[in-house]
């Protein structure tokens, strides 16, 4: 689950990372008197969960309640990348010395966390990795010993920072890591991590100026109060109704409705379509089994995908049999209303009986084909399409 | 011979009681498989259909001399579970339960490592492992896998999926190539058993005489695995790899399925193999035909 800034920020401030007093907000009234309370001057943040929202103007510093409302009003309902802005984030503006980036992720070859840190913040990372990768400091964490002080003391005077920064930064990253593995976050990413000017009373303080935070799905058994932040991922129309039906789904830009069981061969499914010369317009995961209602809610929802054409229903029965898989199937196409032609493959265990349950609904516009390839092939030819651009009326 | 499991293995079933244990456990021993015992700390005494159940693996290793154990509990009591396999003695533990967090994956991957460097830990999140014949631990319909046939070639298979390992086994069936072993390695990202693992495995194997291999997107373990095909194996390899049309950021079903800051693409792995020398099939038909060659070359 990718958390916005906002979210983040508040994730952030629950493990004792220092971040900017802020507030969230969703109108321009909200934006100004949020303003007020943090006090001048302050920064009206657009929350996407995309990059480049500064260069798109999403971000803007503010004076006064004027300016906060000008910004506000331009910012809200702005558009970046695809993405509508609904809400902002208003935090104290502040007063950057440096800029640093600081992160922890897995690394899945190594098998052991992997914290990264750069004297080089405020950048793309991924690019700082390729022109300059001595640049960024890596530290390997075994997750049995966690993160001890002396091993963020020596990482972080290999990262060669202001020498001012080292201790606060130790800290943040201690609190990071912490936050990172107590809350069973994938990734943790603080760019830029900030340096603060010295000119008051605060000597080296540095903080967290942004906040990139994605949570493993898997643990909410551990934090139910994640469940408030699935409410807010990001999804399409088409992903949504899917979520709702407990069914895996990724949309995708073709015209041939995929559904399969098993994640692995339902993205064989999507790469077979596009191999005839046909374009998916998703990867749909059932799951083991095919039972009436599960197969029923993936109807639903590939049939009212506009762009669906063409069904390809590929299903490998292993303990779940042929003839319940076909069942299932016959019983969800009574249930659901289907303009689309379908194309069925069926194999495994009990094919021939599942094949033969099958039989007697078959019509033009339900087809039975005995491999992928070939009922790959009849999905794509029945969408009105095989090489190039298909005809754009049904 | 097969690889990890045969029909010696005693297993122990950490879950027997619960609906999936129940069900996945009778079958593995309707295969074949010996399944000793089964585990609940509140239901030591009891029985499942006659397999003993004890109160902790420990307790059920001294009773059965079980060497082995399959995990049906659910997610929030892996991390357990694994160590208290590990702890209670036995040396190869299948983990089928998905959703487990990859921080308690990591954490137990690691600390198996350190402290129990005996124990082979299998997934989580996979279908276990089957030596067709000999012994199914796990969620594989047995009946789709073929049994070695003394004197001609076996395959080997090793997956981190489930329906296309199924696919694969399935289709070797269909063109009467038998398998020694077919392991399920899972879909997460920290597997507790590698590709590399498997094929060191198959390599040292004398009755596995080629290796099938299906990867996915996400990760590098796939390009790992092409480094000791081309550095260590001797024996033939046949890859397939899906999710070459994924888009990236998405994660396609399984946790360690996601093609992140452009790498882990299907194309970079199938590439790799390639050049490890491994033969590459576009779909798993494709791999199917790819190994009904391999083997006649075998002779």
């Amino acid at each position: 689950m990718d958390l916005y800034e906002y979210q983040g920020k508040q994730f952030f401030a629950r493990y004792g990372i220092p971040v900017s007093p802020g507030e969230a907000v969703t109108s321009v009234d909200e934006a100004v008197a949020a303003a007020d309370r943090i006090g001048y001057p302050v920064v009206v943040k657009a929350q996407v969960q995309v990059g480049g929202r500064g260069k798109a103007g999403g971000i803007k510093l503010a004076n006064d309640a004027d300016e906060t409302r000008t910004h506000a009003g331009n910012i809200l309902g702005m558009d970046i990348k695809g993405h509508t802005v609904e809400i902002l984030w208003i935090e104290r503006a502040s007063d950057i010395a440096e800029e640093y980036y600081a992160s922890f992720t897995l690394d899945r070859s190594a098998k052991k966390h992997l914290g990264m840190l750069s004297a080089r913040g405020g950048v793309d990372i991924e690019a700082i990795a390729v022109e300059d990768p001595d640049a960024i400091a890596k530290i390997w964490v075994d997750p049995v010993d966690g993160l001890t002080e002396q091993q963020a003391k020596a990482w972080v005077a290999a990262a060669k920072l202001n020498p001012e920064a080292n201790e606060g930064t130790v800290d943040i990253l201690l609190q990071l890591y912490n936050a990172y593995v107590e809350g069973d976050a994938d990734l943790v990413e603080v760019n830029p991590l900030i340096l603060l000017n010295s000119g008051g009373p605060r000597t080296g303080e540095v903080h967290a100026l942004d906040a990139k935070v994605t949570l493993d799905g898997n643990s909410v058994f551990r934090h139910p109060d994640y469940e408030a932040y699935d409410a807010t991922q990001v999804r399409d129309e088409r992903e949504q109704a899917a979520h709702d039906r407990g069914l895996q789904y990724v949309g995708l830009d073709g015209y041939v409705g995929v559904i399969a069981n098993g994640a692995g061969l339902a993205m064989s499914t999507v790469d077979i379509v596009n191999q005839v010369g046909g374009e998916p317009s998703n990867f749909l995961d059932i799951g083991g089994g095919a039972s009436a209602e599960v197969m029923t809610g993936a109807l639903e929802v590939i049939t009212n995908d506009p762009s669906v054409r063409s069904i390809f229903i590929n299903i490998f029965g292993g303990i779940t049999k042929g003839e319940e898989v076909a069942n299932g199937i016959v019983a969800a196409l009574g249930r659901v209303d289907i303009d689309q032609p379908i194309v069925i493959r069926l194999d495994g265990t009990n094919a021939d009986l599942g094949r033969e349950i099958l039989e007697p609904h078959l019509s033009d516009k339900l087809q039975m084909q005995p491999t992928m390839v070939d009922a790959a092939r009849t999905a794509v030819a029945l969408a009105g399409a095989g090489d190039g651009e298909p005809e754009a009326s049904r | 011979m097969s690889v990890f499991v045969d029909e010696a293995t005693k297993v122990v079933y950490q879950g027997l009681t619960g609906s999936q244990g129940r069900f996945y456990g009778l079958l593995n021993r309707e295969y074949g498989t010996q399944v000793v015992a089964g585990t609940n700390p509140r239901k030591a005494g009891s029985d499942v259909d006659g397999i003993p159940v004890y109160a902790t693996v420990a307790d059920a290793v001294e009773a059965t001399g079980a060497t082995a154990s399959c995990i049906f509990i659910p997610a929030l009591g892996v991390r357990d579970a694994v160590i208290e396999a590990a702890e209670g003695g036995v040396t190869f533990i299948v983990c089928i339960t998905e959703g487990v967090p990859a921080h308690d994956e990591a954490w137990f991957f690691n600390k198996l490592r350190r402290d129990f460097p005996q124990v082979r830990l299998l997934g989580p999140n996979c279908p276990g492992i089957i030596s067709p014949g000999k012994a199914n631990i796990g969620i594989t319909a047995g009946h789709i896998a073929k049994a070695p046939v003394p004197g001609q070639a076996a395959v080997g298979i090793v997956s981190r999926s489930g329906t296309l390992t199924y696919q694969a086994l399935y289709e070797l069936k269909l063109n009467d190539i038998g398998v020694s072993t077919c392991v399920g390695i899972g879909g997460d990202p920290v597997p507790g058993t590698s590709f590399i693992d498997c094929l060191e495995a198959f390599e040292a194997d004398p009755d596995t005489h080629a290796v099938m291999m299906i990867g996915e997107i996400g990760g590098s373990a796939e390009e790992e695995a092409a480094e000791f095909i081309a550095s260590k194996m001797t024996k033939p390899v046949v890859a397939y790899v899906a999710g070459v049309t994924a888009p990236a950021g998405k994660k396609m079903g399984h946790a360690g399925a996601i093609v992140s800051g452009g790498k882990g693409t299907a194309q970079a792995k199938m590439d790799a193999l390639r050049d490890a020398g491994a033969k590459v099939g576009l779909n798993p038909t494709e791999a199917g035909e790819l190994m009904v060659e391999v083997v006649r070359d075998l002779g």
